[in-house]
């Protein structure tokens, strides 16, 4: 019982740094070498900018 | 004997879903427990998900999990992404749960809670989580092409260019609708106006501290500003009690219309990082936490629904928007049923994560039922306020009335009692001045919100911050639909009109930019103002006119589906996207037909325009606007038609590569991307 909680939990923790961008900001930092900083950050966000801008938000 | 087990649970969940839907739709002349709502919704979903999902997933799409997904082949840790399938059903989730089925449900209820729950359930199970699933998987077969890009490739260039003015139509009429419903919301509210007025500096905040303090910590940023956003709800409080503060805070739909549009502009042309990304996140955390506190609050609390079944307005006089069940009903309930805005996102980011293609089943099918739950946790928010407040706070003043006193008694006469000091009574319970016609939705399911939140959390004391709790949330909602759907409408003219002129397509040239968002913010910015200025609220003409763009999109869709299943040798099981295909054609084509040609001026727009023509206007004010109603009924009018003119093309067009295709003229050659082997068949899921 307390196995699947803590994977349900794992789970929706996993979920909710997906949908708020922190994975990807982890993919980014692993994929262009460089730790978390205000510069990376800024890169990344320069990168997810032209993306994101083009995501519609369903009505 | 484990398979006659499971045979026997299915009859059981059968026999309880058949028992609680049939106690829902012949229950007459008394209350109901929302408990056989959440009852019969579990049932349809389970036995949807479990048999018709699967039956598409083996027969019709033949779901294959040992092709490599784009996500596996395509891997750059940035766009294409194999992650985990409830990690991608959440963030499907996320991305097409937005304010439309908490809205839709809300107006449709003037009709009973039956026709829209009845609506909500076979609608989604036979029509929206089929188009979601289908679609997100061929894009998944399609490297994560576009709904627009397939059309193109499938149907033929007319098709691909419907796409386009299909979604065009439905961003301007869905921004313009949008920001309606939030003025209607916080019209003449100081307190409503200063908590979602707050919610900008809060962003900005918000941006700045992810940009220079703790750049990457998203999910603090957002508790961090849901904490600053409760903050200012409870502000909003002693706002509306300072003579001073509420007098600078109390804005008249006018008033509000304009700071919208400026906003509009704004969050266009600023950088994303500052305003569009945090608002983003907040708005996400919020409607996430309350979509979940909603469905506990339902569980907990098991509220009365007191609304009728079928109320006396399915002959098409209801005084929150004019029209029959059919196709009205349909129309009204766009999200939560078959929203065609869906097949944007299951052709957008979600195709690029998916790992596997069986995990398509569980993110477009499932996501789907959970956004369709949320309506009908919406219709029981709506149910749970006694009839003639619904009516009050709902009504049109065109048919109810303008003075308190009218409003009441037009009304109780329709057999809903309502009283002056009950809507007063209700008005101080939830910190406003006055509840009659707050049109558009929000408000009404407020309050069936606040009276579901406060009966478990605070009590009555604290209704009033409920209230405010939900504007907020559905503001802050349509805001963030607002921002995004402008700065897509931007992106998507910078395109197009990047072909006329190459520097317009620059995204990144200021002029360009400017140009283009003074453009889209100017088209749903006249379509709200002359939602402002319309004495039937607006809502009347807007929300349908939304409802048929939405349902246009969702039939590009079912061609698209519909073309790909025929090319696949699927002709047998055609039949599944066909026929909601059909439907939404039938219902599109009579909504668009009455709403243009109808005699009653209150539902045909034509109509409408020639009584306006020939009455004598009442006074120096209603002189001067005469002309401009006029205009807006034709321009309604025209606007319907153009949407008409596009489903009539795509069928005609989808009709010929069909017949092309089963006359053998044409090879039935699917536009796929080639068959890999995938590698993650062997790794764990």
């Amino acid at each position: 019982m307390i196995h699947h909680l803590r994977s349900a939990l794992h789970i929706l923790h996993e979920v909710l740094r997906e949908i708020f961008d922190e994975n990807a900001y982890q993919r980014y930092l692993a994929r262009a070498n460089a730790t978390a900083s205000r510069q990376s950050y800024s890169d990344f966000q320069r990168e997810i900018e032209a993306t994101r801008a083009q995501q519609p938000r369903c009505c | 004997m484990r398979g006659l087990g499971r045979a026997l649970v299915w009859v059981a969940v059968s026999l309880v879903g058949a028992f609680a839907l049939a106690s829902i739709a012949l229950n007459r002349g008394e209350s109901i427990n929302a408990m056989w709502f959440v009852l019969a919704a579990a049932c349809t979903y389970a036995l949807g998900y479990r048999f018709y999902s699967k039956f598409l997933a083996a027969k019709v799409l033949a779901l294959n999990s040992m092709r490599a997904t784009p996500a596996e082949r395509l891997e750059n840790g940035r766009d294409f992404v194999p992650t985990n399938k409830w990690v991608v059903f959440g963030h499907h989730f996320a991305a097409i749960a937005g304010p439309g089925p908490l809205v839709g449900p809300v107006l449709a209820a003037q009709f009973g809670y039956l026709p829209g729950t009845l609506w909500i359930l076979a609608g989604a199970v036979f029509g929206g989580c089929v188009q979601d699933f289908v679609i997100l998987l061929f894009s998944v077969r399609r490297d994560g092409k576009s709904l627009c890009q397939m059309a193109k490739e499938e149907i033929g260039k007319a098709g691909g260019l419907i796409a386009f003015v299909a979604v065009i139509s439905i961003i301007v009429i869905l921004l313009s609708v949008a920001a309606l419903i939030v003025v209607n919301a916080l019209r003449d509210s100081p307190w409503g106006v200063f908590t979602v007025a707050m919610t900008i500096p809060i962003a900005l905040l918000m941006g700045l501290y992810l940009r220079f303090w703790r750049p990457g910590k998203v999910l603090e940023t957002s508790a961090l500003g849901f904490v600053l956003v409760m903050l200012a709800i409870f502000g909003g409080q002693w706002v509306s009690h300072s003579a001073g503060l509420s007098k600078i805070f109390s804005l008249g739909a006018p008033a509000l219309a304009v700071l919208i549009i400026i906003y509009g502009f704004a969050a266009s042309a600023l950088p994303v990082w500052l305003l569009l990304a945090p608002r983003d996140y907040l708005s996400t955390f919020v409607k996430l936490g309350t979509i979940f506190l909603l469905a506990l609050g339902i569980l907990l609390v098991r509220p009365t629904l007191h609304m009728p079944a079928l109320t006396r307005f399915v002959d098409g006089t209801g005084p929150v928007f004019a029209g029959n069940i059919f196709p009205f009903a349909f129309i009204t309930i766009a999200c939560g049923a078959i929203s065609g805005f869906h097949s944007l996102i299951s052709s957008g980011t979600t195709p690029k994560l998916v790992s596997r293609e069986s995990d398509t089943r569980m993110v477009g099918y499932g996501a789907m039922l959970a956004e369709s739950f949320v309506a009908i946790m919406a219709i029981i928010a709506a149910s749970v306020v006694q009839p003639g407040t619904y009516f009050a706070v709902n009504s049109r003043p065109d048919v109810v009335g303008t003075t308190p006193a009218a409003v009441v008694a037009t009304i109780s006469s329709w057999g809903f009692p309502v009283n002056l000091q009950d809507m007063q009574t209700l008005a101080n319970d939830v910190g406003e001045k006055s509840l009659y016609a707050r049109t558009g939705g929000a408000p009404a399911f407020a309050i069936g919100m606040a009276h579901i939140f406060s009966s478990f959390l605070g009590g009555k004391a604290v209704m009033a911050v409920w209230y405010h709790f939900a504007i907020m949330f559905e503001a802050l909602f349509i805001l963030t639909v607002l921002d995004a759907g402008t700065r897509v409408g931007r992106f998507m003219l910078q395109d197009a009109l990047g072909h006329f002129w190459a520097p317009l397509g620059r995204t990144s040239w200021y002029p360009s930019i400017l140009i283009t968002s003074a453009l889209i913010v100017g088209l749903w910015g006249m379509f709200l103002w002359q939602g402002v200025r319309d004495p039937k609220a607006g809502v009347n003409s807007l929300w349908p006119l939304f409802g048929i763009a939405n349902q246009l999109l969702a039939t590009v869709a079912f061609c698209v589906a519909t073309t790909i299943i025929i090319k696949m040798g699927k002709v047998k099981h055609v039949w599944a996207t066909l026929i909601p295909l059909l439907w939404l054609v039938s219902v599109t084509f009579t909504a668009s037909f009455q709403k243009i040609f109808h005699p009653n001026p209150a539902i045909g727009f034509l109509a409408h325009a020639r009584k306006l023509a020939s009455e004598v206007p009442a006074g120096a004010q209603r002189a001067a606007d005469l002309p401009q109603l006029i205009f807006n009924d034709r321009l309604d009018a025209a606007v319907a038609g153009l949407l008409v003119i596009c489903v009539a093309m795509i069928l005609v067009e989808s009709a010929l590569e069909w017949a092309r295709v089963l006359s053998g003229r044409k090879p039935a050659q699917v536009r796929e991307a080639p068959f890999v082997n995938t590698r993650l068949a062997t790794e764990a899921p």
